[in-house]
């Protein structure tokens, strides 16, 4: 392992719940409320300075249904972090990076709209690649792909859904 | 018939901060944003105050349809993210996927590779400056420059079968190698850039009315910069050298000869000249990967791992494993082992990742793709606010938002 990952592996021990190195990225799983202390940590102490990705899985079946994965790049060391948390299906809140990242607030927008998870702290969470009034998430695995909400209303005589 | 469509979008300000300011809209379809992207601006005078930014005018679902296709299906589909350089989205997306696999491609299908990306990046460059310049009014540089874009879409028709959507990518190696002749129109073709580049160098660089519109316009600081996810030509135009290709090597990069060309104060006229520069430090790596073919990249373009690779036709007709074995790639698809991977490209606009989940079968269970125009978007902001409402015109085109990877 990159003696750098290890440590960080050690200076965040008590935050993370597991720690291990794939295809050259260091994969940090953690719970949800421990999220800003950890990337803080990253960025403060080990010059994570740049916030590349927020997306999400939609693990349709398990317990807690979603994880949350975040990337971060250090444009000093030249290396990657993964960070993973689970949040369950009744409750999909994480904290927000918007203190942190300035990144954070188009792509949490993005996050939030395809899996309904809550950003709490960013204040702006209007839809952004979807549009107002759009219902549901559509990159859950329960929203079904032909599903179509149309803004504009189709043609007379049309049936949506026929080739 | 009278048709009242709701508002798609919900402004960030509807009301004027000053009695003294104006809110108005700029898009989604206006003539001076190559890309469908809608402006809310509050302006004093013309001078813009507050600039809130709308995109996804483009999304077609990129990331759903991935689950249910075949890993080998989407490679159409990356193509159409940055359609001005389709070959970096296909050999970043690939090169995930065979990460995933634990597949090293063949030294000829990786100088090939590197070789048609910076290709593509010369191509992308190049439409690039040639709009910003031609909505500034530039038109004879604008057409010396579309003038080679298209000698070289012509070309790598020739190679594909397609001039911009090229689906030749493929997991092991590449749809299939080198027609007669190529590389010696290649030669021709970067010898007549070079003649071409010079001459628009020539026409805009000292231009007086360029400048006064490029110098100190749509200024970004490396700091916003880093904080806003910023990457590629935008990042490296405010000074600093932050290039995947030399931080993070891959392909064949870590063996080729080149500088990584930065700005002085990341405006819209060092985002012109890092991008000019970039297309000669590109066009110097294709010289050198030519040489490099010729030396260590004969051989196969595809891996022998028949887990991706489809078996040679006449033993798909001649016995029945090799039958079986196309009929289960074709039906079932590659059968990529459990796992995920982020595997980070230096696309045209920056970095362009890939983010692959799989569950050990023959079709994704999530695909995301990092798209570089995206996160530009989310601090374009910057760039307008503070400037003329004219000034939008030359910074959205130096941004060079592309809807395809923007919106996905």
């Amino acid at each position: 392992m990159n003696p750098l990952f290890d440590r960080i592996r050690e200076r965040l021990a008590a935050k993370v719940n597991e720690a291990a190195e794939a295809h050259g990225v260091l994969v940090l799983r953690i719970d949800a409320a421990a999220l800003l202390d950890v990337v803080r940590g990253l960025k403060d102490d080990f010059r994570f300075d740049m916030f590349s990705d927020v997306t999400a899985v939609d693990w349709l079946g398990q317990e807690p249904r979603f994880e949350v994965v975040w990337h971060f790049y250090s444009t000093v060391h030249r290396l990657r972090v993964r960070i993973k948390a689970r949040v369950p299906e009744g409750e999909p809140r994480v904290p927000s990076l918007v203190g942190l990242y300035g990144a954070a607030k188009f792509m949490e927008r993005e996050c939030h709209e395809m899996y309904g998870i809550a950003f709490a702290g960013n204040e702006d969470l209007r839809p952004i690649l979807l549009y107002e009034g759009f219902m549901g998430h559509p990159l859950r695995k329960d929203y079904p792909k032909a599903l179509e909400q149309p803004l504009v209303p189709y043609r007379e005589g049309f049936e949506p859904g026929r080739e | 018939m009278e048709l009242k469509l709701p508002n798609p979008v919900r402004p960030a300000f509807t009301a004027p901060s000053r009695v003294d300011t104006t809110i108005v809209n700029i898009g989604p379809s206006h003539p001076a944003t190559h890309g469908t992207i809608q402006i809310i601006a509050e302006l004093d005078g013309e001078r813009v105050l507050r600039a809130d930014v709308h995109c996804g005018y483009l999304h077609r679902g990129f990331e759903k349809e991935c689950e249910a296709h075949t890993w080998h299906n989407l490679i159409p589909y990356v193509d159409r993210l940055n359609y001005c350089s389709a070959l970096i989205n296909d050999f970043a997306y690939c090169g995930a996927v065979e990460t995933l696999m634990g597949i090293e491609i063949t030294p000829r299908a990786k100088y090939l590779r590197t070789l048609l990306a910076e290709y593509s990046r010369v191509a992308d460059h190049m439409t690039c400056v040639a709009a910003a310049l031609m909505e500034l009014g530039a038109m004879t540089a604008f057409l010396y420059l579309v003038t080679i874009r298209d000698y070289i879409y012509e070309h790598l028709a020739d190679l594909t079968g397609a001039r911009v959507t090229y689906s030749f990518g493929r997991i092991g190696g590449l749809a299939r190698d080198l027609p007669d002749g190529w590389l010696t129109r290649l030669e021709e073709i970067l010898a007549q850039s070079d003649d071409f580049l010079g001459r628009v160098h020539g026409l805009v660089d000292r231009n007086r009315i360029f400048i006064d519109r490029m110098r100190d316009v749509g200024c970004i600081s490396t700091a916003d910069a880093v904080n806003y996810g910023y990457t590629g030509p935008i990042l490296r135009s405010t000074g600093v050298p932050r290039d995947l290709r030399k931080d993070t090597p891959y392909l064949a990069y870590a063996e080729l000869d080149f500088e990584v060309p930065t700005g002085i104060k990341g405006d819209n006229y060092d985002r012109y000249y890092v991008r000019m520069r970039e297309i000669d430090e590109s066009i110097h790596m294709i010289r050198q990967l030519v040489e490099l073919l010729r030396e260590n990249g004969q051989g196969p373009i595809n891996v022998e791992d028949r887990r991706c690779v489809l078996p040679p036709k006449p033993l798909v007709y001649g016995e029945i494993e090799s039958l079986i074995n196309h009929f289960k790639l074709i039906m079932d698809g590659p059968q990529v082992p459990a796992g995920d991977v982020y595997v980070a490209h230096e696309g045209a606009n920056g970095e362009l990742g890939f983010y692959l989940v799989s569950t050990g079968g023959g079709t994704p269970y999530r695909v995301h793709c990092r798209a570089p125009s995206f996160v530009h978007m989310g601090g374009a902001h910057l760039m307008l606010e503070g400037y003329q409402l004219a000034d939008i015109v030359p910074t959205f085109g130096s941004i060079n938002m592309i809807g395809g990877e923007c919106d996905r």
